[in-house]
């Protein structure tokens, strides 16, 4: 185990060049790049899977203290051993973020704190004293604190063989542990208190994933560094997690995401000029969560948006056809006559052009019938019309009968759920109420449209 | 004291200040890692001051930076309401890509000029006496104790100011938003506030002792009271302890004057958390014991007969308590008059018997040894008798 990273920190001469300004022209296969380039990708993976834990759990800033944490334990190290070969100084690291895990522990248990501010006091105090200690080593005037931006932004650059061993040994580890408890630990995931009344090693297994976790932010620490840490943790995870409710899927995804986001920032840095690897990699991972957030089947952003909108829609034809039936009824006439333009218009306050846009879909649907000065339903437009009603005032009824409403409160309500009811939600409401004939108003319930003639379902062109 | 010391000090002391005021808000709002994800966040909107401007003005670099702070919050809350991702979460995405943006820039951008993250983010504490405001020839003193008591004369303005419409949406979102006192506005006073705060500090303290003093001094302070104006009073004045004593910490041991101001504060609310009057560990102990004990005297009591004694021996085969603790509680009930010794074991005096009937307990009819052991304790009843 040699880790270099850990050894420069303390050394004061070594101005590191954080921006890691490993300037190719164009992309050379180096052995540099080769280092880099599987360094970012593993811890890519890596972070990535063990993220997805850390994100169900609602522990995604643990990541953020952790890897601050860690910064005192390197001092000490040195001090104890009084050199700077790297295992030493790496195992500091390490038992101080475990140390860090264990207070935020201890201060949600023992205290009315929540485990957002214990993570900020580890993160700050614990840094704190690493900069203290840092600067006492150093013996330099003040102020100098120059292993100090290494240690804040890593140095994907110099990743020596080595780290990369060190990655794949970690990546291993979780493979292995992921392998052998995947059950366990899924369950500890979601319902702890369950996994622990089965009997499950719930607190070994929560003590060996913060090892895991302590020992993947130590080490990217030499490469993304202590900020962009966290992001290596939760963005490929944040993202996975959109694309699917499985533990499995999501794991397997977020290893991807971060794997290719590792990749993608290395080869890009190595490409471009003065184009820092870890920020690339987080701006990288950050893009795929924000297309994740938006496109994912399902859960995405812009289809929940379209089926809103469809769903807008169907409610505004559903209305128009109501509409257009109601006036025929009030007008004691056969419900297909002509209702003019002017009365359709300024009935639910929209804008004249969303009603001649319901009116010329419905006349797509066969529903409606438009002229120059009014509009009709057709054969099908009525029947599809009854249908609307008819689920009305079932709904009316059945909130007088059987939650024993006022009847002039239940207009409203019935009005909602006239457009989400299901034919055998209507049928069942029927059977409840005995067949009414009439509504609370003593308006004439409509038979279902099978009696009358048969028509298209309504919602042809809704989802 | 040196003159340069009291004015480290002093510096370090309105930081703190400031930072409590509005730190105070956000531990109790359950949102404490914000100052941290603002204090990172703030890079790129410095960066694109800087390059704008063109110099390091601190105004447009102040503009800049808080942008980008109110800039974060909306980010974190537009993920949050698209119920995609949880709270954490959001914060944990939002503020590394900001970061990120503002190190690309750097590096892309300004890197050759004079604008490296020292002294953006990990501004000295130390240097603050030697950058001297001058206008014409006057001295006006330092510039950064001009900042830091703007920005503290700032927060303590608001706060008093909007006390009320804080203290309100903070405790109870839905009933400020039914009294009309329009929660969202108010959230984005507070994290403009904590912007300003965050940027107006880590210019002259640097950024981890800002993170520190937001979180740290306010989360001890919450431990030792449950009312917000002691609160905000207590927080200030630990805050304004860790500076003070932080630094004699720091010159002690000839190390980073910022760092031993967070460690400090580190300390001192490990002070709080183990010796606070009511929520501290000690307290907690100390009552946990107390109960223990007088469970203990209750269920003795409970255990000895209405007349005569019982011995010892059966007692302690009885109870199976740790060495000497059956003494003890006993010499503690006969301290009160409840129970005496008798021959060879422990007796109800008559003052004890009238204390169990008080309390709604039967005493034993028949010694405990002659009983089986599941009939004696059904006469004691499920409830604990008060003494």
């Amino acid at each position: 185990m040699d880790l270099s990273f850990f050894a420069s920190l303390l050394d004061g001469s070594l101005f590191g060049s954080f921006l890691g300004a490993s300037s190719f022209g164009g992309i050379e296969w180096s052995f540099t790049l080769r280092n880099v380039l599987l360094g970012t990708t593993l811890l890519g993976v890596v972070g990535g899977v063990l993220g997805c834990f850390t994100l169900l759990r609602r522990e995604s800033l643990l990541g953020d203290a952790l890897a601050h944490a860690a910064l005192p334990g390197v001092c000490i190290a040195y001090l104890i051993t009084g050199a700077k070969s790297s295992g030493p100084l790496f195992l500091g690291a390490l038992v101080a973020g475990v140390v860090g895990a264990l207070t935020i522990l201890v201060v949600v248990r023992w205290s009315k704190l929540v485990t957002d501010a214990a993570i900020g006091i580890v993160l700050s105090v614990f840094f704190g004293l690493g900069i203290m200690l840092l600067t006492y080593i150093q013996k330099l005037p003040l102020g100098n604190q120059s292993g100090l931006d290494k240690y804040l932004f890593g140095q994907a650059a110099t990743l020596m063989p080595q780290d990369v061993q060190l990655m794949a040994l970690l990546g291993a580890a979780v493979l292995v542990l992921l392998a052998l408890f995947f059950k366990e630990l899924k369950l500890l995931t979601f319902d702890r208190e369950y996994a622990a009344s089965l009997g499950m090693p719930v607190l070994r297994l929560e003590v060996l994933m913060t090892l895991l976790l302590v020992a993947v932010v130590v080490v990217g620490l030499s490469t993304v560094g202590a900020v962009l840490m966290v992001a290596t943790l939760v963005t490929p995870a944040a993202a996975a997690r959109q694309w699917t409710d499985r533990l499995g899927w999501m794991l397997v995804l977020a290893a991807l995401i971060g794997g290719g986001s590792g990749m993608v920032g290395a080869l890009a840095s190595a490409s471009v000029d003065r184009l820092p690897t870890g920020p690339v990699v987080v701006l990288v991972a950050s893009a795929l969560l924000t297309l994740s957030i938006t496109l994912a089947p399902r859960r995405g952003l812009l289809w929940s948006r379209l089926r809103y909108l469809r769903m807008v829609r169907r409610i505004r034809r559903e209305n128009l056809l109501k509409d257009l039936w109601n006036f025929g009824e009030r007008r004691g006439d056969e419900p297909g006559q002509r209702v003019p333009w002017t009365y359709v218009m300024g009935l639910r306050g929209l804008t004249g052009g969303r009603v001649e846009a319901t009116a010329r879909a419905l006349e797509q649907e066969g529903l409606v019938r438009r002229g120059e000065r009014d509009l009709r339903l057709t054969t099908s437009g009525i029947a599809a019309a009854q249908a609307m009603v008819r689920k009305h005032r079932l709904w009316e009824v059945y909130l007088t009968r059987k939650l024993e409403l006022a009847e002039d409160h239940v207009h409203r309500d019935a009005d909602v759920m006239e457009h989400a009811l299901t034919p055998a939600a209507v049928a069942q409401l029927e059977e409840v109420l005995g067949y009414p004939t009439l509504d609370p108003h003593g308006r004439p319930i409509p038979p279902a449209r099978g009696e009358l003639v048969s028509t298209a379902p309504i919602s042809g062109g809704a989802a | 004291m040196s003159a340069s010391a009291l004015v480290i000090v002093a510096v370090g002391s309105l930081v703190a200040a400031s930072c409590a005021l509005v730190g105070s808000f956000l531990v109790l709002r359950k949102m404490a890692l914000l100052g941290d994800a603002i204090s990172h966040a703030v890079l790129p909107g410095i960066v694109i001051a800087f390059l704008i401007s063109g110099g390091r003005s601190t105004v447009s670099m102040m503009i800049g930076a808080t942008a980008l702070g109110v800039l974060t919050v909306f980010l974190v809350e537009l993920s949050y309401r698209t119920r995609r991702l949880k709270e954490d979460a959001s914060i944990g995405v939002v503020f590394p890509a900001l970061f990120a943006l503002g190190v690309l820039l750097i590096s892309r951008y300004a890197s050759a000029v004079d604008l490296d993250l020292d002294c953006v983010l990990y501004g000295e504490i130390a240097y603050a006496p030697l950058d001297v405001l001058t206008w014409g020839d006057l001295s006006l003193g330092p510039r950064a104790l001009w900042l830091t008591g703007f920005v503290f004369l700032l927060n303590l303005s608001l706060v008093t100011l909007f006390y009320k419409e804080l203290k309100i949406t903070t405790f109870d979102t839905q009933l400020a938003a039914t009294l009309g006192f329009a929660p969202t506005l108010v959230h984005y006073l507070l994290m403009s506030l904590v912007s300003v705060t965050v940027v107006g500090s880590f210019e002259s303290v640097g950024a981890i002792l800002v993170v520190a003093m937001l979180v740290v001094p306010p989360s001890a302070a919450y431990l030792l009271t449950q009312r917000l104006s002691t609160l905000l009073f207590l927080a200030v004045g630990l805050g304004v302890a860790s500076a003070l004593f932080g630094y004699l910490l720091a010159r002690t041991l000839d190390a980073s004057i910022a760092g031993g101001m967070a460690v400090m504060s580190g300390l001192i609310f490990l002070a709080c958390f183990c010796f606070a009057p009511r929520h501290g560990l000690l307290a907690r102990w100390l009552r946990h014991r107390r109960l223990g004990r007088r469970l203990a005297e209750q269920l003795l009591m409970l255990h000895l007969p209405k007349a005569g004694e019982l011995g010892w021996e059966l007692l302690d085969q009885r109870f199976r308590w740790a060495p000497g603790r059956l003494r003890a509680i006993a010499r503690r009930l006969q301290e009160r008059g409840w129970v005496e010794p008798g021959e060879a074991g422990l007796r109800l005096t008559a003052e004890g018997v009238r204390r169990l009937e008080a309390a709604g307990q039967q005493p034993l009819r028949h010694p405990l040894g002659e009983a089986p052991l599941g009939d004696s304790t059904a006469g004691a009843g499920p409830a604990p008798a008060s003494p």
